[in-house]
């Protein structure tokens, strides 16, 4: 049972990415499936982007969301310095998203930082999905 | 098979080496770990070393994250600093640079007057998985063969005990596929580096005997069981038939395990210590040499001091206790398993026939093949798990709405530590000899440009000359180029 098509997705481009050194990808690459599934248009970057590779990738692509797959540990110092990138480019704006292994203290301060969401692996992809979904319809 | 589990370290030291991120406390938990009841030291390289950046800004967010960092010998140094090396079995659990870090091995050694042959231990050194599902990858898929066939047949020579390469199923496992093609993409992989080792000139009755192999293990208990049986069997049958190996022990399947891993979630985490009680029988019945326990709280964190422990005390109950240990195969002769091995065999063998019609695992990885079906597959199996066709007690089924999502301790980071691994690392390159460290990357880069050459020797020079391990991989990069990802979904 895939997710169903979702209209407020359709044609809407989004960034999947893999900031630091982190291989871990499988999270990235379901959660870049079923928002395909979706309808939405999926960018993935591949593994070990800089914050600012990844911010440039988004400016230059003009996606409406981001998504940052964090599975190391490192989620509070990757996302900070992604969204300092992001505002130098002035992308600040940009419906940023944060998945992977994530302990549930830490959800505020990545709130605080300007997540949209965060995502971890017990969730289903059908939430995943209504997250971006109400971000972006 | 008592030793055997015994032996096995859990994430215990690891983690906490890992965590701590700082060499000097690295130590202290492996010492605390051989305490314990185990004569093994295994160690989960941080990031950085696992992809070859050095302690270096920018990435110091991630020193010490996901295990130890070991940039350059001094800090092998001092993560072995009072154990002897010819006593204890070291697990190194790395693959992009397993050959530079093999290499810092025997020159730590050679430093205290250790005989090479004495050393005993495993490093995974497997790169085909890393391109399908772990990505600590650096170069281009034909070169890191050579590497690997580098050092297992220098590791032959040099270190006859020990395991110079662990072929790994593991992480395709966790990423999402079936025992099945858990089993068979391993294989296969097998059937890779055997090839390279043989075109190398490699003997394969004498590398055979060395070659390990490592697997996860998952909640269907006797599908885990036959998983093992049907791998032992075939393997030794390919040894046999294709390569016309008759000595028993090289066509011998040892393997590890690691119980955890993705069946473990967050939601109500003590479920996990049971699901990791359930898998480390199955590895037990299954007959898996070496078993690593995962902490209940890995879905959600590094796991802390005392949920490690518990991953340690687990496997303890299972050898110590449960009694399950007294023989081999104990499961051997019973209808249903017997039935699911023969059953499994099929299955394995059919995934692997789908390799070899492709062209074989090399060609599969490199054109993305492989790594887009076992996305796939995790797609698919995320799907059974949110449909609740896969039952996942805690998450799926049996859940409350009023319960504590996560334990409450929460492992933090020494927010010193990154910074006293750069302290050390610049420390190391204002004192060493940098003329011989430049004459020995020089070297390298030579011997890297000439096909036949074995890179050991020239690791091993510029790893006592301290070259770093970003160095090193530097040169080598000059000559090989990067590995360009190709991503299909």
């Amino acid at each position: 049972m895939s997710v169903a098509a979702d209209p407020r997705l359709k044609g809407r481009r989004i960034l999947l990415a893999k900031p630091g050194l982190d291989g871990h990808d499988v999270g990235a690459k379901v959660v870049a499936l079923a928002l395909r599934d979706a309808g939405a248009d999926v960018i993935y970057t591949g593994l070990r982007k800089s914050p600012a590779y990844i911010a440039q990738v988004a400016v230059d692509e003009d996606v409406d969301a981001l998504g940052l797959s964090i599975l190391s540990g490192s989620h509070l110092e990757l996302v900070a310095e992604t969204v300092r990138e992001l505002k130098s480019r002035g992308a600040g704006h940009m419906a940023l998203f944060v998945g992977g292994t994530i302990p549930a203290a830490d959800r505020d301060a990545l709130s605080a930082l300007g997540a949209r969401g965060v995502f971890t692996s017990d969730m289903p992809l059908s939430a995943v999905v209504e997250a971006l979904a109400r971000a972006l319809g | 098979m008592r030793t055997q589990l015994l032996t096995t370290l859990s994430v215990l030291a690891l983690s906490l080496g890992g965590i701590a991120a700082c060499t000097d406390v690295v130590d202290d938990a492996d010492e605390a770990e051989l305490e314990e009841g185990s004569d093994d030291a295994k160690t989960d390289r941080a990031d950085l070393a696992l992809t070859t950046i050095d302690a270096d800004p920018p990435e110091d967010a991630e020193i010490g994250k996901v295990g130890v960092s070991l940039s350059n010998l001094s800090e092998m140094e001092i993560l072995f600093d009072g154990i002897d090396l010819a006593r204890i079995s070291t697990s190194f659990t790395i693959n992009g640079t397993a050959a530079i870090i093999l290499a810092m091995y025997m020159a730590c050694a050679d430093k205290r007057g250790i005989a090479r042959a004495k050393l005993t231990g495993t490093i995974q050194n497997d790169i085909l998985k890393e391109y399908v599902a772990r990505g600590t990858w650096i170069w281009p898929v034909r070169p890191s063969m050579r590497l690997i066939a580098d050092s297992v047949l220098f590791a032959n020579e040099a270190a006859p005990r020990f395991n110079p390469i662990s072929i790994a199923g593991a992480h395709v496992r966790d990423a999402g596929c079936t025992a099945a093609e858990e089993m068979a993409y391993t294989l296969a992989n097998g059937l890779a580096y055997v090839d390279e080792l043989l075109r190398r000139g490699g003997d394969a009755a004498r590398f055979a005997r060395r070659l390990s192999f490592f697997f996860y293990v998952h909640m269907d208990l006797f599908e885990e069981v036959a998983k093992f049986r049907a791998g032992r069997r075939l393997w030794a049958r390919i040894m046999k038939e294709r390569y016309g190996i008759e000595d028993p022990q090289a066509q011998m399947f040892r393997f590890g395990v690691v119980c955890g891993g993705s069946s473990l979630v967050a939601p109500q985490p003590y479920n996990n210590v049971v699901r990791v009680a359930v898998e480390t029988l199955a590895a037990v019945m299954g007959g898996a040499q070496s078993i690593f326990t995962c902490a209940y709280d890995e879905p959600s964190q590094l796991p802390t001091k005392s949920s490690a422990q518990l991953a340690l005390r687990t496997q303890q109950i299972v050898a110590e206790e449960s009694g399950v240990a007294r023989t081999v195969d104990p499961l051997g002769g019973s209808y249903y398993v017997e039935w699911l091995t023969d059953r499994m065999e099929e299955e394995i063998r059919a995934v692997m026939k789908d390799i070899e019609a492709y062209g074989g695992a090399v060609k599969a990885i490199e054109d993305g093949w492989l790594q887009m079906k076992v996305a796939r597959r995790a797609h698919l199996r995320k799907q059974h798990i949110d449909s609740g066709e896969l039952p996942v007690v805690g998450l799926n089924c049996f859940r409350r709405e009023d319960e504590v999502p996560a334990p409450g301790e929460v492992f933090r980071l020494d927010p010193q530590a990154s910074a006293r691994v750069v302290e050390k690392y610049a420390a190391v390159r204002e004192r060493r000899d940098n003329a011989g460290v430049e004459r020995g990357l020089a070297r390298l880069e030579q011997a890297a440009a000439k096909d036949d050459e074995n890179l050991m020797p020239y690791l091993v020079d510029c790893c006592h000359a301290y070259a770093t391990v970003g160095e090193m991989v530097g040169r080598l990069t000059r000559v090989w180029g990067e590995f360009k990802e190709p991503v299909r979904l």
